[in-house]
């Protein structure tokens, strides 16, 4: 016997491979969304991986640093390294802005970190760390800038020493490192009319200026201007340590919350990029849909263009099953035509996506699947017509 | 096994019931011995494409008895069970426009028959290109079916019917289309055809072209049929 769909397939193949070319972007735009998804949990993988910490210390009852406003102390971290189990802990300021380059400006999530602690970047592409304690900068590859480059942040300019890679945020903002100070005056300093007037209100309070107290203004202005808070607290224990035992006393007794590797990868994958990936989600069923359609219009059209034919096919004793596999195996070639098409559109555009795409094979062989049986239903429609032709019409009247 | 053509005895159709009851077919009789080629003549509405349904076991008959070889394969409400293979291996088909198929070729229009009843496929093609060597069509075994003149399509159409090599031909207006010299070469293939392969056929027309070229005619009217010798003026 031989392939009926296959020589239709051949007869008609200009219809059959730019239909295929239409559902192969659709399944390209799929598997582009599933690898958006994809590489949100593998961007905030990587984030937790290179931040080189065991515990992440933020303000009690928040999901800081990334998911929800954290603000502490920054001599905290002196209090936890006292902890037993902690081997070092260091302060890190987190602030999505705009930075200004040139002409134009960027998206970035500034960190302020302190050189040489947990919390700088690990691995450089080009260039150096941070080595001076103002005015240096470490950013991801994709913020585009190159060592050498001079950026503004706020009222002062940074000149870019290195790049790193993998450092984005939830948000997918490239990151751009600078010295803690920088990043805590830049984050929580007020510009010089506010400091003039702040200090105007203070010296007019009774209370606080007070004429037989010498000092006690100066003291009171200078605590008000000064920029002594931070995001997070970066904690490594020691080696051989439970992070999870330190993270229980830092809750207990520090009156802070700590979260481990794991909790924090719980809060970025579950809670932050949940409405993104649900919003993907819903995308994937939409696209579904619609490659759906397609095929069945797509097929449905061909059958009744051949109904003469099935009708004769069927007179001359062709089995329903054998005209059912017909129809059937033309959506699932119009389906590998478009699978293949689309697998090779998204690995072609995925590296200028503006987000990390990140395509993962067992995606591709889930798609497949899909497409396969997509194309399966798709096809009832057009078999279900097919099987209702009666031979008899084949003889006419 | 080709031994009794056709045989139909007093057969009878009714489409619908109650009042709208149409009686088609109200006492059909008629033979037709093998290798021989019989004309089915009526006016419109008389029951042609009828006749030509039940026998071609599309439809069911209401009443009498039909036989195709030695095989009875309809008698008052009991019918063969297996009407698919009957019509595969026992019914060439002819139609007024050739009906081939577009996505096969012309070797494989006709190889589909053998290879549908289970043949393997270079048995199936090699008697194919038999046939439409016969036919004068072997020239363009490999062409496709919108490749062919009409005259070439209907001869191959005639291939097609003939590949199983059923002990019966039904033909619906198979000239209708073609001038008169084309049409009495199909006439004239069939006929050949019929005494080669043992084969009883029917050719319903309108044809004036073709009518004198049968031995024996049957007339329907009005659900009834009527043997009438003919002319027999075969052409050779
Ligand atoms: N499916 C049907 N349902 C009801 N009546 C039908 C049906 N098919 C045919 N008829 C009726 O049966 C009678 C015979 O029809 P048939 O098609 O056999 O005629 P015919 O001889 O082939 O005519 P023509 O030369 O016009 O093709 C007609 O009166 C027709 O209206
Ligand atoms: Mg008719």
């Amino acid at each position: 016997m031989i392939s009926l769909a296959g020589r239709d397939i051949l007869h008609s193949w200009s219809r059959f491979v730019l239909t295929g070319f239409g559902l192969g972007l659709l399944i390209g735009v799929t598997l582009t969304m599933a690898g958006v998804y994809r590489g949100m949990v593998d961007d905030a993988r990587a984030l937790l991986n290179n931040s080189g910490a065991d515990l992440w210390v933020v303000q009690k009852d928040t999901l800081g640093p990334y998911a929800e406003p954290s603000s502490l102390r920054d001599d905290v971290y002196r209090v936890l390294l006292g902890l037993p189990g902690v081997a070092r802990a260091a302060n890190v300021t987190y602030l999505t802005m705009q930075v200004r380059h040139g002409d134009s400006d960027l998206r970035a999530m500034v960190v302020g970190f302190e050189p040489g602690q947990p919390g700088q970047p690990e691995y450089l592409l080009a260039g150096r760390q941070v080595t001076r304690s103002h005015y240096e900068a470490v950013a991801d590859e994709k913020t585009g800038l190159r060592p050498g480059d001079t950026i503004r942040i706020r009222r002062h300019d940074f000149r870019v020493v290195g790049l790193t890679r993998r450092m984005v945020s939830s948000g997918g903002d490239p990151m751009i490192f600078i010295p803690l100070k920088d990043a805590q005056e830049a984050q929580f300093l007020k510009d010089n009319d506010a400091i003039l007037n702040e200090r105007a209100r203070t010296a007019a309070n009774p209370a606080l200026n007070r004429p037989g107290v010498p000092g006690l203004l100066e003291a009171v202005q200078a605590a008000q201007n000064a920029s002594r808070s931070v995001n997070a607290v970066l904690v490594q224990v020691a080696p051989g340590t439970p992070p999870e035992s330190v993270g229980a006393g830092i809750r207990r007794w520090k009156h802070l919350q700590a979260y481990t590797r794991d909790q924090m990868e719980e809060i970025l994958v579950a809670k932050l990029i949940a409405t993104s990936a649900r919003q993907i989600a819903m995308f994937l069923v939409i696209l579904a849909v619609v490659s759906a359609a397609i095929v069945a219009f797509i097929i449905y059209t061909m059958t009744l263009g051949k109904l003469r034919e099935i009708a004769v096919l069927k007179l001359i004793g062709t089995r329903n099953r054998t005209i059912a596999g017909m129809i059937l195996q033309q959506a699932l070639g119009l389906g590998v035509i478009g699978f293949l098409v689309g697998k090779t559109a998204a690995t072609l555009w995925a590296p200028v996506f503006p987000k990390y795409v990140l395509l993962e094979p067992g995606d591709a062989a889930r798609g497949f699947v899909v497409v396969m049986v997509i194309c399966t239903l798709a096809s009832t429609l057009a078999i279900r017509a097919a099987l209702r032709i009666d031979p008899a019409t084949a003889i006419g009247g | 096994m080709n031994g009794l053509g056709i045989r139909i005895e007093g057969l009878h159709k009714r489409y619908g019931s109650g009042d709208t009851a149409v009686d088609a077919l109200k006492e059909v009789e008629m033979t037709v011995a093998p290798g021989e080629v019989v004309g089915l003549i009526g006016p419109s509405g008389s029951g042609k494409s009828t006749l030509l349904k039940c026998l071609g076991a599309v439809i069911d008959p209401s009443g009498g008895r039909m036989s195709i070889g030695d095989e009875v394969i309809y008698d008052d409400g009991w019918k063969t069970p297996d009407l698919r293979s009957l019509r595969r291996d026992r019914i060439g088909f002819v139609f007024q426009a050739p009906y081939l198929i577009p996505f096969l070729d012309v070797t494989d229009n006709v190889a589909l028959l053998p290879m549908l009843a289970g043949r393997p496929n270079p048995e199936a093609r090699q008697r194919a290109r038999e046939l439409l060597d016969a036919l004068d069509v072997g020239h363009r075994a490999g062409a496709r079916p919108s490749q062919l003149s009409g005259g070439e399509q209907q001869r191959v159409a005639i291939a097609r019917a003939l590949a199983n090599q059923p002990p019966v031909i039904l033909a619906d207006e198979p000239t209708a289309p073609l001038d008169s010299e084309r049409a009495l070469g199909v006439v004239r293939l069939l006929n050949r055809m019929a005494r080669q392969f043992r084969t009883a056929i029917i050719v319903v027309t309108h044809d004036e072209k073709i009518i004198p070229t049968f031995e024996r005619i049957y007339h329907i009217r009005d659900g009834r049929t009527y043997e009438e010798a003919g002319q027999g003026k075969a052409p050779d």
